[in-house]
């Protein structure tokens, strides 16, 4: 699926992902040359509400698969999936390698056992809300993924 | 948002009249200056919400109203499920059951001060709170199961909590109609470790002192009195809620797309009641609203302990229990007959006036508790629910200020060691395992509660009884 950007804010190119504000809670954004690209910083983005993604290594491998019915509803699942895996196994996860095929995800993605010190973890993700959730290709080929996060 | 999008009713109601697809009206309790400063947002889901199937009287709005997803935080709708009425998974949120409780000490100031600092650090270490804290209980499938149906009973069954308490409970302590088969094994895993945690970001434990009264006779009645020292918590159903509400949006999403079901925004994806859908949802909130109570029922436990180890002799009891995000049946009158309804709270916070049967009799004369959490710098509020507002907004009221300031600004403009110096200088002591987290919850980053809480007591949606005022907090 490909339609035009019409985010609140413009996206910088620059930064492959960033917050963007929703009243109490954060909305994250990533951007890549592919689907795949952006899915993986959108991903970087939601480790970001929770703790500095530079601080977490990658200790740790867990394979993830997700399908469904478009492009957006698969970015909610991805992100959802990492928020259980982080809830369930204790971890944060800082580097993300996604293949698409369609509406199929699969992933392997990296990450480290919660360390509360180290982290300095701010807040615990909830879950992926359907506010603002886009998933579209900007003008210059560049692909988009967003949506907020409920904290 | 401009005033002049509305129909100004009086001074605290404002109208927005029925046009195209919506169902009823939207109506916003909240003073202009609230009005002026809401975002434009809410006007929107506020229309939103009335749109969909079934809704009865109106789309109603409290003071604290703002920006949420489908429903605006602070939204309040009813649903006739005998006219085609919904559930909403959106409507109730991902932290089901998410609410405050107060326990009343019996102590003063002069009683805590000379071991403040004693119960900060107890309370601390024995409270799990923040991102990664796990709770001392783990729960067998069997055991889970019988949680998810019993909720503060069971706790108090299982030795945590008092069954005195239970009275003082929302529903008396047990969500009837939960069904623990419609929750899934993921929704149990993701609870395994999170019994008797208080969570993250906006939850805490706080050790209070009542700083004003203005309702004497209701004042006297919950048992407060200026000086007197109450404990509040925030928190909810954790890891089950948010997995629940995570599952069940989706699968209405898909079937609404499916089925053809056109909603205004997705997030407000809903069920028929009388759907397989909708009553397997009302079984898992049930289950979520009772795990929440069982966890708050929990904490309770473990806060006596440390306040009798600290402070021997003290004895704490409940004031009240509220939840914030629910669907509840009930009861209200609506063109002079009594209806049957499915009244999603998003954000608000039930408030049932004098003589309401649901309310314990020592109540009954009074109304019904309405606490009102605030933040770790400044107040929160003990309100008293009002017969004009149950017969206006489904007996609701607002639940807390809401955020001024997004999460990276606050980041941006305080740092936390800073925040937590300069609140022990006015003798409040923070504990929190993250700096990250103090300077994101910074009291700065909120509006005022005090003028939320005025416009609520103005449009008598409930009526102000007493300020509470923060002497120790434990942030989640």
């Amino acid at each position: 699926m490909s339609r035009g950007f019409s985010a609140l804010e413009p996206v910088k190119l620059s930064m492959p992902w960033e917050h963007f504000r929703h009243g109490a809670d954060v909305g994250v954004r990533g951007s890549g040359v592919s689907r795949a690209e952006a899915f993986e910083q959108a991903a970087l983005a939601l480790t970001a509400v929770i703790a500095d993604p530079s601080h977490v290594h990658g200790e740790v491998l867990v394979d993830i698969r997700c399908e469904a019915p478009d492009d957006e509803m698969l970015l909610v699942d991805w992100l959802n999936a990492l928020i259980y895996e982080m809830a369930t196994r204790d971890l944060l996860f800082g580097r993300f390698a996604v293949t698409l095929h369609d509406h199929v995800l699969d992933a392997k993605v990296w990450g480290q056992s919660l360390d509360r010190e180290r982290h300095q973890p701010s807040v615990e993700v909830k879950a992926v809300t359907y506010t603002e959730l886009s998933m579209a290709q900007r003008e210059d080929g560049t692909w988009v993924a967003q949506c907020v996060v409920d904290v | 948002m401009d005033p002049s999008c509305l129909k100004r009713i009086d001074d605290h109601r404002w109208e927005l009249p029925k046009t195209g697809a919506m169902r009823v009206p939207g109506v916003i309790f909240a003073d202009e200056g609230l009005i002026r400063a809401m975002d434009e947002k809410v006007l929107e889901q506020v229309a939103n919400v009335a749109m969909l199937p079934g809704i009865v009287k109106g789309s109603f709005a409290m003071p604290d109203a703002h920006w949420g997803y489908g429903f605006p935080i602070g939204g309040v709708a009813a649903f006739d499920a005998d006219e085609g009425g919904v559930v909403s998974a959106g409507g109730v949120g991902f932290d089901i059951s998410c609410g405050v409780r107060t326990l009343l000490t019996g102590l003063t100031r002069s009683d805590i001060e000379p071991v403040k600092r004693l119960l900060a650090d107890t309370l601390f270490k024995r409270i799990p709170a923040g991102v990664g804290s796990t709770g001392a209980l783990q729960l067998s499938p069997k055991e889970m199961n019988a949680m998810l149906r019993g909720g503060a009973r069971w706790a108090v069954e299982n030795g945590y909590g008092q069954r005195e308490d239970l009275a003082r409970i929302e529903e008396g302590g047990t969500m009837a109609g939960a069904d623990h088969a419609t929750v899934s094994e993921a929704a149990k895993r993701r609870q395994r470790d999170a019994m008797g945690t208080l969570g993250s970001g906006n939850h805490y434990l706080e050790v209070q002192h009542v700083v004003a009264t203005y309702d004497h006779a209701a004042a006297t009645g919950f048992g407060l009195r200026e000086g007197g020292i109450v404990v509040s918590m925030h928190c909810g159903s954790r890891g089950l809620g948010h997995q629940i509400g995570t599952e069940f949006l989706r699968e209405m999403t898909v079937a609404a797309n499916a089925a053809g079901m056109t909603v205004a925004d997705r997030e407000l994806a809903c069920a028929p009641v009388h759907s397989p859908v909708g009553q397997r949802y009302l079984g898992a909130m049930r289950a979520a609203i009772n795990c929440a109570l069982a966890n708050r029922e929990i904490l309770t436990h473990v806060t006596r302990d440390v306040f009798h180890t600290v402070l021997p002799g003290a004895r704490l009891t409940l004031l009240y229990d509220v939840s914030h995000n629910t669907c509840k049946v009930e009861k209200h009158r609506i063109d002079g007959r009594e209806a049957e309804l499915y009244v999603h709270r998003k954000g608000a916070t039930r408030a049932f006036g004098p003589h309401h049967p649901d309310l314990p009799a020592e109540f009954s004369e009074i109304g019904q508790p309405v606490l009102i959490g605030g933040t770790m710098g400044t107040a929160s509020y003990v309100l008293v629910g009002t017969e004009r507002g149950t017969s206006e907004a489904f007996a609701s009221a607002c639940h807390g200020a809401g955020r001024e300031m997004s999460r990276n600004e606050a980041k941006r403009h305080w740092q936390g060691r800073t925040v937590v110096d300069e609140l022990a200088q006015r003798g409040i002591l923070i504990r929190s395992a993250s700096m990250r987290g103090v300077a994101e919850e910074a009291p700065g980053a909120y509006k005022d509660v005090a003028v939320v809480v005025e416009a609520a007591h103005n449009a008598q949606l409930a009526r102000k009884v007493a300020r509470l005022e923060p002497l120790i907090c434990i942030k989640g």
